[in-house]
């Protein structure tokens, strides 16, 4: 009975969380221009998507700001992680709450604050302002990703790598980096993910003519939105789905949802 | 030999203070200046004019209320998960992870789609008979984006607290002769207090400060006080005005991220 | 004898399809000091939980004083656990732990004050009333999580491996104390521990456990003396298992050599085992004892010396006060008494033993 109820809740929250993803899903395929009515079924938009040139480089840019700014943070807030997790007290807690500003702080104060840094500094507002951006916000996910791994490795290890005679990087690859790896790579794909959602931060960010398809969706809103985004989506959403799938079917993982 | 290590967070150290603590000192900069630049408290004694402290009012009113919602779905949810009756790990990926590969605000504007008169849930509900729904452009549907989006923040520190509950503290709760409720009461819930604050942090403040949800589900004529600083910085470029407005959402922030800190000492709760 | 407290009957129990417990049937009388003693993996814990209503078993009664309470849930029972990591409460300090299990029964406060300072007396913790859980050691939180059960009374206390996580002095410290509560406050205790010596110096039962098994129930001198097969032997203290043949009544043939014994009803020319322990091996002058060797080892252990003797082909194992260098050639000799013959074990699973820790 309360396996019956636990369920029945789980199923709820789904459909709660896929009715518009569904819903997007559907309308990709909808002969009529408008949201609110069903025209019959096309595959119109699909192919009219990659002449699209203003939709294809918004996509462009996009991908290139998540891979970008979620690679530069995995750099950094990896490096960072090594060292915070040989400072002292004092200084470990001001680099973690540094690291806690932009996570808990509100999207759109992260986004001014940095408009009136780059106004100040006379920058032009364009590609590069973006990609500050998003590295800035995508370090903390690193860090947080690294940072529990950190915890974890073995430091009698290293010291016994040393001990036989390893240097200190040759010892850090060969015994840290592999313990670190998996959160090392949880954070690059959380940092991708958060720098393909984001909307606020890059609409305070950007400069006029450089969009990103959250921006371009957003001007569209008014005007309403091109059938062709839904495309994108869909196929964006379904090969991400696909590949989750495929990791999670690979041998010893047992799917039992 | 250790120092050396330790410089390899002079990137992180320089790009926190130019992005991070920098901006932030910005916004109090502009925030007390006037546009000729001689310092004035009048940006944020704004606040209190009438449409601004409208809008301040309603956004405290939605997201106390979109917060709790979450809270009262979530708790539940991640008390499901943390008792293993599913695969966790997928799914954390399933309710948070793979809907951000579908455009957040392509998610939140489906609703419409879904709330309209003649869309999909009124058909439904049509069918079975149901009085419809006519939410659409009103608070209620800013509520229903708010829980939308920000439900898995909830969700996961609650299942992380959770989860890390050693179970032979349930088990010895009821061993001297608790019984379901009592093991909850006085049990389970303190234990996951942590969890619980740092959900109502992570969803509370993005709620407080959204405008994207309230343009997208409110129509035009709901104004948040996150819609207000937008229009000042985007629209009216009076950069002073937003900077005062916005710090007085971030004394909000402060006071709640002071309260997770008190319960959360180890940053358990985090992510 | 006095009453059986507890009764397992026909318990079977297992975990995605691994069985744990394989028809088990047990009893412990009112006011028995019961341990059960086994590899990790035996079942042991399984066997408590089942008693303390953690787990319900596949099929199988638990009685309690005569009574059924194989569904009944663990709050309804009026027995308390001590668990292996103490478990105590974080966010309360020790006085709110204590008091846990009183103010539910909705005691009066005087009386629950009363309790806690008696039980913190009890556990020579006085004063501790205010302390949080994580300001103390892991010996005193031990002793709180005793305290907090024996505050409700039970008749029943059940002890998952309390001492395992404490460092060797401290455990023999709080052996000492749990038998003195166990006598002071008169209530039944079962045991669950790895470690046979702290079974044999605690127990009036010890029940060895093995793969899901009962291999042998006793008194501590029974197990260790008498041990029924060759697991319980070599699970309990060190010991030489040979191979032998039991030829007739009180005569067995082993490494070539007959030897006489006290054993009898085995019948004739049976395949059997022979348990010696270390310290009933008597090594002679060359020739003078049953069988000749060659001492190839030799430690010394404090209060005596080890030594490992190649004789018949065997690698013995010896304990003596008196020294024979290496290389010494030496005659094993064997008090009859002290031949323990065993039954061959039955099936293949009690022979493929293997001991962790």
């Amino acid at each position: 009975m309360k396996k019956v109820f636990s369920k029945l809740y789980i199923i709820l929250i789904f459909i709660f969380l896929y009715a518009p993803i569904a819903t997007l899903i559907v309308l990709s395929f909808n002969k009529s221009k408008t949201r609110a009515k069903w025209g019959g079924f096309t595959l119109k938009w699909y192919s009219e998507l990659f002449d699209n040139q203003v939709i294809m480089d918004a996509l462009y840019n996009t991908l290139l700001l998540a891979f970008l700014s979620a690679f530069i943070a995995t750099i950094i807030g990896t490096m960072a992680c090594v060292a915070i997790s040989r400072m002292h007290r004092a200084w470990r807690t001001f680099f973690m709450g540094v690291t806690n500003i932009p996570m808990l702080n509100a999207d759109i104060v992260t986004g001014i604050s940095l408009m009136l840094l780059y106004l100040s500094l006379g920058m032009t507002f364009g590609f590069t302002t973006i990609l500050l951006a998003h590295i800035t916000f995508n370090i903390p996910y690193v860090i947080l990703s690294v940072m529990p791994k950190m915890k974890q490795v073995n430091k009698s290890a290293y010291e016994a790598a040393l001990d036989l005679g390893a240097s200190q990087p040759y010892a850090f690859f060969k015994v840290i980096f592999p313990d670190l790896l998996p959160g090392i790579f949880t954070g690059f794909l959380m940092a991708f993910t958060m720098s393909l959602d984001d909307f606020i931060i890059t609409h305070f960010t950007k400069g006029p003519g450089v969009d990103t398809l959250s921006t371009k969706i957003y001007t569209e809103v008014k005007k309403g939105i091109k059938p062709e985004m839904y495309a994108l989506s869909t196929i964006i959403f379904v090969v991400v789905l696909l590949l989750l799938l495929f990791i999670n079917k690979k041998p010893g993982k047992k799917d039992n949802a | 030999m250790k120092n050396k290590q330790k410089l390899l967070a002079t990137p992180y150290f320089f790009w926190a203070v130019a992005f991070i603590i920098i901006p932030i000192l910005m916004v109090f900069y502009y925030g007390f200046i006037d546009s000729a630049g001689h310092f004035t408290m009048q940006n944020i004694l704004a606040i209190a004019s009438p449409e601004h402290s409208k809008a301040l009012f309603l956004s405290i009113r939605l997201s106390l209320v979109s917060t709790l919602i979450c809270l009262l779905l979530a708790y539940p949810l991640a008390m499901i998960l943390a008792n293993k009756s599913v695969n966790q790990n997928q799914f954390i990926v399933m309710i948070f992870i793979l809907p951000m590969w579908m455009n957040f605000l392509l998610r939140t504007l489906a609703w419409q789609t879904l709330l309209e008169k003649n869309g999909v849930i009124n058909s439904v509900l049509r069918f079975l008979s149901l009085p419809t729904l006519d939410i659409i452009n009103t608070n209620a549907a800013i509520i229903l984006g708010m829980v939308y989006n920000f439900l898995p923040f909830m969700v996961l520190p609650i299942f992380n607290s959770l989860s890390r509950m050693d179970q032979d503290l349930i088990n010895a709760a009821r061993d001297l002769g608790a019984n379901n409720v009592k093991t909850f009461c006085r049990i389970i819930f303190p234990l996951s207090l942590p969890g619980v604050i740092s959900g109502i942090t992570m969803v509370f403040v993005p709620a407080l400060t959204t405008f994207v949800i309230s343009s997208l589900l409110g129509g035009s004529k709901i104004l948040l006080i996150g819609n207000v600083i937008e229009q000042e910085f985007t629209q009216a470029s009076n950069w002073n005005l937003g900077s005062g407005l916005s710090m007085v959402l971030m004394l909000f922030i402060i006071i709640s991220m002071i309260i997770t800190a008190i319960f959360d000492k180890d940053g358990e709760g985090l992510m | 004898m006095s009453n059986r407290l507890i009764d397992l009957i026909g318990i079977n129990k297992s975990f995605d399809n691994t069985m744990v417990l394989d028809d088990l049937n047990l009893y412990i009388r009112e006011n028995e000091f019961l341990t059960l003693l086994g590899p990790s993996g035996c079942g042991k814990t399984t066997t408590l939980r089942i008693i303390g209503g953690f787990e319900t078993p596949d099929s199988g009664k638990v009685l309690f004083n005569g009574e059924d309470i194989t569904s009944l849930p663990p709050n309804k029972r009026q027995l308390n656990t001590v668990f292996q990591k103490y478990a105590l409460f974080p966010h309360m300090n020790i006085a709110e732990n204590i008091a846990f299990g009183l103010k539910i029964k909705n005691k009066s406060k005087s009386y629950i004050d009363d309790k806690i300072k008696y039980a913190l007396k009890l556990v020579n913790l006085d004063g501790y009333e205010k302390r949080m859980p994580n300001q103390l050691s892991g010996g005193q939180q031990q002793r709180i999580a005793i305290a907090r059960a024996i505050v409700n009374e039970p008749k029943l206390l059940l002890l998952d491996e309390p001492l395992g996580a404490l460092d060797l002095k401290l455990r023999q410290d709080m052996q000492y104390e749990l038998i003195r509560l166990k006598n002071e406050l008169g209530i039944t205790f079962i045991y669950v521990t790895h470690d046979q010596e702290e079974a044999l110096t605690m127990s009036d039962t010890i029940v060895v456990m093995n793969q899901g098994y009962i291999q042998q129930i006793g008194t501590p001198e029974s197990i260790y003396n008498e041990p029924e097969n060759a697991f319980v032997a070599d699970f309990i203290g060190d010991s030489n298992i040979i191979d032998s043949v039991m030829l007739h009544d009180k005569l067995v043939s082993f490494l070539g050599k007959k030897w006489d014994c006290v054993d009898t009803g085995f019948g004739e020319n049976k395949p059997v085992d022979v348990v010696i322990r270390p310290e009933d091996v008597v090594l002679k002058e060359e020739g003078a004892g049953t069988l000749d060797g060659v001492v190839s080892h030799l430690i010394f252990k404090g209060v005596h010396y080890e030594m490992e003797v190649m004789a018949g082909g065997f690698e013995w194992l010896v304990h003596s006060t008196s020294m024979f260098p290496v290389g010494t050639k030496v005659s094993i000799s064997v008090d009859p008494f002290n031949i323990q013959i065993m039954n061959k074990p039955e099936s293949e699973d009690e022979e493929a033993v293997h001991i962790e820790e």
